[in-house]
Protein backbone atom coordinates (compact mmCIF):
# COMPACT_ATOMS: atom_id res chain seq x y z
CA UNK A 1 0.00 0.00 0.00
CA UNK A 2 1.54 3.13 -0.90
CA UNK A 3 2.39 5.76 1.88
CA UNK A 4 3.21 9.29 1.84
CA UNK A 5 6.74 9.73 3.23
CA UNK A 6 8.46 12.92 4.16
CA UNK A 7 11.98 13.52 3.68
CA UNK A 8 12.78 16.23 6.58
CA UNK A 9 16.65 17.76 6.11
CA UNK A 10 17.80 19.42 9.29
CA UNK A 11 20.93 20.78 11.24
CA UNK A 12 21.32 17.55 12.56
CA UNK A 13 20.64 14.68 9.96
CA UNK A 14 17.80 13.47 7.84
CA UNK A 15 14.84 12.46 9.03
CA UNK A 16 11.91 10.65 7.95
CA UNK A 17 7.94 10.84 8.32
CA UNK A 18 5.84 8.28 7.10
CA UNK A 19 2.13 7.99 6.48
CA UNK A 20 -0.70 5.35 5.28
CA UNK A 21 -3.38 7.99 5.70
CA UNK A 22 -1.84 11.62 6.36
CA UNK A 23 -2.60 11.68 9.71
CA UNK A 24 -1.03 9.26 11.60
CA UNK A 25 3.04 9.56 11.34
CA UNK A 26 5.56 7.09 12.21
CA UNK A 27 9.23 9.06 12.43
CA UNK A 28 12.77 7.66 11.42
CA UNK A 29 16.01 8.77 11.82
CA UNK A 30 18.42 10.89 12.93
CA UNK A 31 20.54 9.72 9.16
CA UNK A 32 23.14 10.99 7.63
CA UNK A 33 25.26 10.76 10.85
CA UNK A 34 24.01 13.56 11.82
CA UNK A 35 25.56 15.84 9.47
CA UNK A 36 24.00 19.70 8.65
CA UNK A 37 21.39 19.06 6.07
CA UNK A 38 20.06 21.69 3.92
CA UNK A 39 18.09 20.19 1.23
CA UNK A 40 16.36 16.42 0.68
CA UNK A 41 14.58 15.10 -1.39
CA UNK A 42 13.47 11.81 -3.06
CA UNK A 43 13.55 11.08 -6.76
CA UNK A 44 10.17 9.32 -7.95
CA UNK A 45 12.30 7.45 -10.99
CA UNK A 46 14.85 6.31 -9.47
CA UNK A 47 13.07 5.92 -6.47
CA UNK A 48 16.29 7.56 -4.64
CA UNK A 49 16.64 10.10 -1.93
CA UNK A 50 19.33 12.15 -1.97
CA UNK A 51 20.24 15.16 0.35
CA UNK A 52 22.97 18.15 0.41
CA UNK A 53 25.12 18.39 3.35
CA UNK A 54 28.20 20.23 4.66
CA UNK A 55 29.99 19.30 7.49
CA UNK A 56 31.77 21.95 9.52
CA UNK A 57 34.80 18.86 10.15
CA UNK A 58 34.46 16.65 6.59
CA UNK A 59 33.52 19.25 4.03
CA UNK A 60 30.35 19.14 1.40
CA UNK A 61 29.00 15.99 0.48
CA UNK A 62 25.45 14.67 -1.04
CA UNK A 63 24.00 11.66 0.73
CA UNK A 64 22.35 8.82 -1.02
CA UNK A 65 19.73 5.95 -0.21
CA UNK A 66 18.33 3.72 -2.54
CA UNK A 67 16.36 1.69 -0.02
CA UNK A 68 14.16 4.29 1.44
CA UNK A 69 16.50 5.02 4.27
CA UNK A 70 17.30 1.87 5.21
CA UNK A 71 20.74 2.58 4.14
CA UNK A 72 23.19 5.58 3.33
CA UNK A 73 26.33 6.50 1.61
CA UNK A 74 28.05 9.43 0.29
CA UNK A 75 30.10 11.29 -2.22
CA UNK A 76 31.89 14.18 -3.38
CA UNK A 77 34.14 12.99 -5.71
CA UNK A 78 33.90 15.62 -8.62
CA UNK A 79 32.22 18.11 -6.41
CA UNK A 80 35.24 20.67 -6.22
CA UNK A 81 36.33 23.69 -8.18
CA UNK A 82 39.99 21.73 -8.43
CA UNK A 83 43.07 22.75 -6.71
CA UNK A 84 43.73 26.06 -8.91
CA UNK A 85 40.95 27.69 -9.32
CA UNK A 86 40.95 29.64 -6.02
CA UNK A 87 37.06 28.70 -5.47
CA UNK A 88 36.27 26.48 -3.00
CA UNK A 89 32.82 24.18 -2.29
CA UNK A 90 31.84 25.43 1.26
CA UNK A 91 28.52 23.92 0.79
CA UNK A 92 25.81 22.29 -1.04
CA UNK A 93 22.65 23.69 -0.68
CA UNK A 94 19.96 23.01 -3.25
CA UNK A 95 18.81 19.48 -4.79
CA UNK A 96 16.82 18.87 -8.03
CA UNK A 97 15.94 15.84 -10.61
CA UNK A 98 16.22 17.12 -14.65
CA UNK A 99 15.56 13.80 -16.34
CA UNK A 100 18.22 11.00 -15.53
CA UNK A 101 20.49 13.86 -14.33
CA UNK A 102 20.55 14.92 -10.34
CA UNK A 103 21.92 18.57 -9.89
CA UNK A 104 23.48 19.87 -6.57
CA UNK A 105 23.96 23.77 -6.26
CA UNK A 106 26.84 24.94 -4.11
CA UNK A 107 28.36 27.72 -2.91
CA UNK A 108 30.63 29.05 -3.87
CA UNK A 109 27.52 29.82 -6.83
CA UNK A 110 27.82 26.47 -8.95
CA UNK A 111 25.62 23.66 -10.31
CA UNK A 112 27.21 20.12 -10.01
CA UNK A 113 25.68 17.27 -11.85
CA UNK A 114 25.72 13.37 -11.91
CA UNK A 115 24.52 11.21 -13.88
CA UNK A 116 25.08 7.60 -11.98
CA UNK A 117 22.58 8.62 -9.08
CA UNK A 118 24.95 10.48 -6.86
CA UNK A 119 28.15 8.79 -6.95
CA UNK A 120 29.73 11.11 -9.25
CA UNK A 121 29.67 14.80 -9.90
CA UNK A 122 30.96 17.25 -12.19
CA UNK A 123 31.09 20.69 -12.81
CA UNK A 124 27.82 21.56 -14.82
CA UNK A 125 28.35 25.70 -14.50
CA UNK A 126 29.58 28.74 -12.62
CA UNK A 127 26.52 30.75 -14.67
CA UNK A 128 29.93 32.38 -15.40
CA UNK A 129 29.82 36.14 -17.54
CA UNK A 130 26.11 36.79 -16.24
CA UNK A 131 25.69 39.63 -15.14
CA UNK A 132 26.38 39.91 -11.52
CA UNK A 133 28.97 36.90 -11.34
CA UNK A 134 31.77 39.36 -11.72
CA UNK A 135 31.28 39.67 -7.77
CA UNK A 136 29.10 36.19 -6.50
CA UNK A 137 32.16 34.39 -5.61
CA UNK A 138 33.60 36.93 -3.25
CA UNK A 139 32.13 35.74 0.29
CA UNK A 140 32.12 39.55 1.27
CA UNK A 141 29.35 39.66 -1.15
CA UNK A 142 27.32 37.48 -0.05
CA UNK A 143 24.05 37.27 1.76
CA UNK A 144 23.92 35.55 4.92
CA UNK A 145 23.63 31.60 5.16
CA UNK A 146 26.01 32.08 2.23
CA UNK A 147 24.18 29.35 0.38
CA UNK A 148 25.18 30.14 -3.20
CA UNK A 149 22.98 28.26 -5.36
CA UNK A 150 19.21 28.15 -3.39
CA UNK A 151 17.52 26.54 -5.66
CA UNK A 152 15.95 25.44 -8.91
CA UNK A 153 12.50 24.88 -10.84
CA UNK A 154 12.60 21.73 -13.19
CA UNK A 155 10.09 21.78 -16.36
CA UNK A 156 8.24 18.80 -16.81
CA UNK A 157 8.75 16.54 -19.81
CA UNK A 158 11.98 19.14 -21.15
CA UNK A 159 14.86 17.88 -18.50
CA UNK A 160 17.57 20.80 -20.12
CA UNK A 161 15.43 23.50 -19.44
CA UNK A 162 15.23 24.45 -15.81
CA UNK A 163 15.62 27.66 -13.39
CA UNK A 164 18.34 28.37 -10.88
CA UNK A 165 18.58 31.00 -8.27
CA UNK A 166 21.78 32.50 -7.26
CA UNK A 167 21.37 33.72 -3.82
CA UNK A 168 20.52 37.49 -3.35
CA UNK A 169 21.25 38.19 -7.60
CA UNK A 170 18.28 36.59 -9.13
CA UNK A 171 16.38 33.70 -10.90
CA UNK A 172 18.78 32.62 -14.22
CA UNK A 173 16.97 29.94 -16.84
CA UNK A 174 18.64 27.19 -19.29
CA UNK A 175 17.04 25.68 -22.16
CA UNK A 176 20.14 23.60 -23.10
CA UNK A 177 20.64 21.81 -19.45
CA UNK A 178 23.04 24.08 -18.19
CA UNK A 179 25.02 25.82 -20.71
CA UNK A 180 23.74 29.33 -21.65
CA UNK A 181 21.72 31.05 -19.26
CA UNK A 182 19.09 33.96 -19.22
CA UNK A 183 18.03 36.58 -16.26
CA UNK A 184 14.46 35.77 -15.89
CA UNK A 185 14.05 38.72 -13.02
CA UNK A 186 11.81 41.47 -15.57
CA UNK A 187 9.58 43.38 -12.86
CA UNK A 188 10.34 41.91 -9.72
CA UNK A 189 10.73 44.78 -7.26
CA UNK A 190 13.89 45.47 -5.71
CA UNK A 191 14.30 48.41 -2.30
CA UNK A 192 17.89 48.93 -3.09
CA UNK A 193 20.44 49.89 -5.92
CA UNK A 194 22.05 47.33 -8.30
CA UNK A 195 25.18 47.35 -10.51
CA UNK A 196 22.53 45.43 -13.21
CA UNK A 197 19.55 46.14 -14.27
CA UNK A 198 18.75 42.08 -14.82
CA UNK A 199 20.28 40.92 -11.49
CA UNK A 200 20.53 42.29 -7.94
CA UNK A 201 16.96 40.58 -7.48
CA UNK A 202 16.50 38.50 -3.62
CA UNK A 203 14.64 35.41 -4.51
CA UNK A 204 13.95 33.04 -2.07
CA UNK A 205 11.52 30.76 -3.69
CA UNK A 206 9.97 29.76 -6.87
CA UNK A 207 7.57 27.30 -7.82
CA UNK A 208 5.99 26.32 -10.92
CA UNK A 209 1.87 26.01 -10.68
CA UNK A 210 -0.18 23.33 -12.44
CA UNK A 211 0.13 25.34 -15.66
CA UNK A 212 3.87 25.43 -16.39
CA UNK A 213 3.69 28.80 -18.21
CA UNK A 214 2.71 30.40 -14.65
CA UNK A 215 5.37 30.29 -12.00
CA UNK A 216 4.89 31.95 -8.36
CA UNK A 217 8.02 33.43 -6.11
CA UNK A 218 8.61 34.31 -2.49
CA UNK A 219 10.92 37.46 -2.77
CA UNK A 220 12.55 38.96 -0.09
CA UNK A 221 10.37 42.03 -1.08
CA UNK A 222 7.40 40.36 -1.92
CA UNK A 223 5.36 37.69 -3.87
CA UNK A 224 5.30 37.36 -7.25
CA UNK A 225 3.58 35.92 -10.49
CA UNK A 226 4.48 35.15 -13.86
CA UNK A 227 2.02 34.17 -16.57
CA UNK A 228 4.81 33.85 -19.53
CA UNK A 229 7.37 31.08 -17.73
CA UNK A 230 8.91 33.97 -15.81
CA UNK A 231 9.82 36.16 -18.41
CA UNK A 232 7.83 38.96 -16.89
CA UNK A 233 7.01 39.24 -13.15
CA UNK A 234 4.44 41.51 -11.22
CA UNK A 235 3.39 41.66 -7.67
CA UNK A 236 0.64 40.25 -5.69
CA UNK A 237 1.32 40.93 -2.07
CA UNK A 238 -1.43 42.83 -1.03
CA UNK A 239 -3.59 41.11 1.50
CA UNK A 240 -0.46 39.52 2.88
CA UNK A 241 0.49 40.75 6.65
CA UNK A 242 4.07 41.55 5.03
CA UNK A 243 6.12 40.96 1.71
CA UNK A 244 9.15 38.78 3.41
CA UNK A 245 9.23 35.17 3.81
CA UNK A 246 10.62 31.63 2.47
CA UNK A 247 8.83 28.95 1.79
CA UNK A 248 6.33 28.35 -0.52
CA UNK A 249 4.21 25.63 -2.70
CA UNK A 250 1.77 25.75 -5.65
CA UNK A 251 -1.63 23.57 -5.81
CA UNK A 252 -0.56 20.62 -7.83
CA UNK A 253 -3.97 20.73 -9.83
CA UNK A 254 -5.49 24.61 -9.71
CA UNK A 255 -3.04 26.77 -11.17
CA UNK A 256 -4.82 29.67 -9.26
CA UNK A 257 -3.92 28.37 -5.55
CA UNK A 258 -0.24 28.61 -3.91
CA UNK A 259 0.61 28.73 -1.07
CA UNK A 260 2.94 31.23 1.58
CA UNK A 261 4.05 31.48 4.88
CA UNK A 262 4.66 34.90 5.79
CA UNK A 263 7.19 36.08 8.35
CA UNK A 264 8.86 39.09 10.10
CA UNK A 265 11.32 40.64 7.41
CA UNK A 266 13.56 42.23 10.55
CA UNK A 267 16.09 40.06 12.57
CA UNK A 268 13.34 38.00 13.80
CA UNK A 269 12.27 36.37 10.72
CA UNK A 270 9.04 34.02 12.69
CA UNK A 271 5.37 34.27 11.83
CA UNK A 272 3.66 37.38 12.23
CA UNK A 273 2.37 38.17 16.07
CA UNK A 274 3.40 35.06 17.35
CA UNK A 275 0.53 33.32 15.39
CA UNK A 276 1.65 30.73 13.02
CA UNK A 277 -0.36 31.20 9.66
CA UNK A 278 -0.02 29.59 6.58
CA UNK A 279 -1.55 31.60 3.77
CA UNK A 280 -3.24 30.57 0.68
CA UNK A 281 -4.79 32.47 -2.63
CA UNK A 282 -7.28 30.68 -4.85
CA UNK A 283 -8.01 33.33 -7.39
CA UNK A 284 -3.73 33.85 -8.44
CA UNK A 285 -2.66 36.57 -5.80
CA UNK A 286 -5.57 38.33 -5.73
CA UNK A 287 -6.39 37.63 -2.76
CA UNK A 288 -5.23 35.77 0.48
CA UNK A 289 -6.65 33.78 3.37
CA UNK A 290 -5.01 32.95 6.52
CA UNK A 291 -5.23 28.54 7.15
CA UNK A 292 -4.75 28.76 11.25
CA UNK A 293 -7.29 25.78 12.26
CA UNK A 294 -4.86 23.73 14.57
CA UNK A 295 -1.67 25.70 14.37
CA UNK A 296 -0.63 28.20 17.47
CA UNK A 297 -1.82 30.98 17.71
CA UNK A 298 -0.28 32.08 21.02
CA UNK A 299 3.58 32.61 21.47
CA UNK A 300 4.26 30.64 18.52
CA UNK A 301 7.44 32.85 17.33
CA UNK A 302 8.42 30.27 14.20
CA UNK A 303 10.38 30.21 11.50
CA UNK A 304 10.43 28.24 8.01
CA UNK A 305 13.00 28.30 5.48
CA UNK A 306 13.17 28.75 2.11
CA UNK A 307 12.57 24.88 1.62
CA UNK A 308 10.66 24.23 4.37
CA UNK A 309 6.93 23.48 2.71
CA UNK A 310 5.59 20.64 0.46
CA UNK A 311 2.43 19.91 -1.37
CA UNK A 312 1.74 16.16 -2.47
CA UNK A 313 0.10 15.79 -5.54
CA UNK A 314 -2.86 13.83 -3.85
CA UNK A 315 -6.72 14.59 -5.50
CA UNK A 316 -7.21 16.82 -1.94
CA UNK A 317 -3.41 17.34 -1.88
CA UNK A 318 -1.87 17.57 1.50
CA UNK A 319 0.21 20.05 2.57
CA UNK A 320 3.20 20.80 5.24
CA UNK A 321 5.85 22.69 6.39
CA UNK A 322 9.13 22.31 8.99
CA UNK A 323 10.01 25.18 11.01
CA UNK A 324 13.62 25.89 12.62
CA UNK A 325 12.43 24.94 16.07
CA UNK A 326 11.60 21.60 14.77
CA UNK A 327 8.37 20.99 14.59
CA UNK A 328 6.57 19.39 11.59
CA UNK A 329 3.35 20.41 10.92
CA UNK A 330 1.03 18.40 8.45
CA UNK A 331 -2.61 19.23 6.81
CA UNK A 332 -4.43 16.46 4.72
CA UNK A 333 -7.05 18.92 3.02
CA UNK A 334 -5.30 21.72 1.57
CA UNK A 335 -4.27 23.75 4.09
CA UNK A 336 -7.92 23.70 6.10
CA UNK A 337 -7.05 21.89 9.14
CA UNK A 338 -3.67 21.16 10.44
CA UNK A 339 -1.65 19.07 13.31
CA UNK A 340 1.82 19.02 14.71
CA UNK A 341 3.62 15.34 13.43
CA UNK A 342 6.77 15.95 15.09
CA UNK A 343 7.65 18.08 17.96
CA UNK A 344 11.35 17.96 18.67
CA UNK A 345 13.18 17.75 16.10
CA UNK A 346 16.79 19.81 15.08
CA UNK A 347 16.29 22.90 13.18
CA UNK A 348 14.25 22.46 9.96
CA UNK A 349 15.99 23.11 6.46
CA UNK A 350 14.08 21.39 4.38
CA UNK A 351 10.29 19.44 3.64
CA UNK A 352 10.23 16.97 0.78
CA UNK A 353 7.15 14.87 -0.49
CA UNK A 354 6.78 11.34 -1.45
CA UNK A 355 4.52 8.48 -2.25
CA UNK A 356 6.16 5.24 -1.86
CA UNK A 357 5.71 1.44 -2.03
CA UNK B 1 55.56 2.58 9.60
CA UNK B 2 53.47 6.24 10.85
CA UNK B 3 50.65 4.91 12.77
CA UNK B 4 47.30 7.10 11.97
CA UNK B 5 44.95 8.08 14.35
CA UNK B 6 41.66 9.64 13.42
CA UNK B 7 38.89 11.27 14.33
CA UNK B 8 35.75 8.91 15.55
CA UNK B 9 33.43 11.41 13.30
CA UNK B 10 35.30 10.02 10.23
CA UNK B 11 34.98 6.11 11.12
CA UNK B 12 30.75 5.90 10.65
CA UNK B 13 31.29 7.26 7.14
CA UNK B 14 33.62 4.35 5.35
CA UNK B 15 33.17 0.65 6.15
CA UNK B 16 36.39 -1.24 7.77
CA UNK B 17 37.84 1.95 8.35
CA UNK B 18 39.31 1.58 12.11
CA UNK B 19 40.53 5.06 14.50
CA UNK B 20 44.48 3.48 14.48
CA UNK B 21 46.04 1.96 11.78
CA UNK B 22 49.20 2.25 9.91
CA UNK B 23 50.36 3.04 6.72
CA UNK B 24 53.72 3.32 4.47
CA UNK B 25 53.82 7.27 4.14
CA UNK B 26 56.43 10.08 3.99
CA UNK B 27 54.21 12.86 4.92
CA UNK B 28 50.99 14.01 5.98
CA UNK B 29 49.50 14.13 2.66
CA UNK B 30 50.77 10.92 1.93
CA UNK B 31 49.48 9.54 4.34
CA UNK B 32 46.25 10.59 3.53
CA UNK B 33 46.43 9.71 -0.14
CA UNK B 34 47.55 5.94 1.30
CA UNK B 35 43.77 5.85 2.81
CA UNK B 36 42.09 7.16 0.12
CA UNK B 37 43.38 4.13 -2.02
CA UNK B 38 41.56 1.64 0.03
CA UNK B 39 38.48 4.29 1.49
CA UNK B 40 38.14 5.88 -1.71
CA UNK B 41 36.61 9.87 -0.41
CA UNK B 42 38.68 9.77 2.65
CA UNK B 43 40.92 12.31 1.37
CA UNK B 44 38.12 14.77 0.70
CA UNK B 45 37.00 14.85 3.88
CA UNK B 46 40.20 15.87 5.34
CA UNK B 47 41.56 18.08 2.62
CA UNK B 48 39.76 20.47 0.76
CA UNK B 49 40.74 22.94 -2.46
CA UNK B 50 44.77 23.88 -2.43
CA UNK B 51 45.00 21.68 -1.48
CA UNK B 52 44.52 22.17 2.04
CA UNK B 53 43.47 20.51 5.20
CA UNK B 54 40.23 21.27 6.18
CA UNK B 55 39.60 24.62 8.52
CA UNK B 56 38.38 22.69 11.30
CA UNK B 57 40.78 19.90 11.60
CA UNK B 58 43.82 19.88 12.63
CA UNK B 59 46.94 17.61 12.52
CA UNK B 60 49.35 16.48 14.07
CA UNK B 61 53.18 14.49 14.34
CA UNK B 62 54.46 13.28 17.40
CA UNK B 63 52.44 16.24 19.11
CA UNK B 64 53.57 18.63 17.18
CA UNK B 65 50.92 20.95 15.15
CA UNK B 66 51.29 19.69 11.43
CA UNK B 67 50.23 20.52 7.96
CA UNK B 68 49.80 18.16 4.73
CA UNK B 69 53.42 18.63 3.57
CA UNK B 70 54.68 17.62 7.56
CA UNK B 71 57.21 14.48 7.00
CA UNK B 72 56.19 11.47 8.63
CA UNK B 73 58.71 8.60 9.65
CA UNK B 74 58.84 5.52 11.26
CA UNK B 75 57.43 4.81 14.45
CA UNK B 76 55.55 8.93 14.10
CA UNK B 77 52.16 9.48 14.80
CA UNK B 78 49.64 11.34 13.37
CA UNK B 79 46.65 12.02 14.71
CA UNK B 80 43.81 14.13 12.75
CA UNK B 81 42.12 15.92 15.53
CA UNK B 82 38.67 17.18 14.81
CA UNK B 83 37.89 20.77 16.46
CA UNK B 84 35.87 21.27 19.26
CA UNK B 85 33.09 22.89 17.81
CA UNK B 86 29.26 22.57 17.28
CA UNK B 87 26.42 22.89 19.52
Amino acid sequence: MPKTMLIVATRKGTFLLESDDRRDWTLRGPFCEGWPVYHAIHDPVSGSIYAAAASEWHGSAVWRSRDLGETWELSSEGLTYGDEDGRKVSKVSTLAVAGDRVLVGAEAPGIFASSDGGENWSLLSTLSGQPGSEAWDDPANQPPGHLGISGFVTEPGDSERFFTIVQGVGAFETEDGGSTWTPRNRGLRRDWPSDHEEVGFCVHKLVRSAEPERLYQQNHVGMHRSDDSGRSWNEITEGLPGDFGFAAAAHPHDRETFYVIPVDGGHGRTMHDGKAAVWRTRDGGSSWAALRTGLPQENAHLGVLRQGMAIDREDVPGVYFGTSTGQVFASPDEGETWSEIASYLPSISSVNVAVVD
Amino acid sequence: MPQVRLPGTLTPLFAGLPRRLEVEAATVLEAIDRLEAQWPGLRDRIVEEGPALRRHLHVYVNGERADLGTPVAAGSRLDVIAAISGG
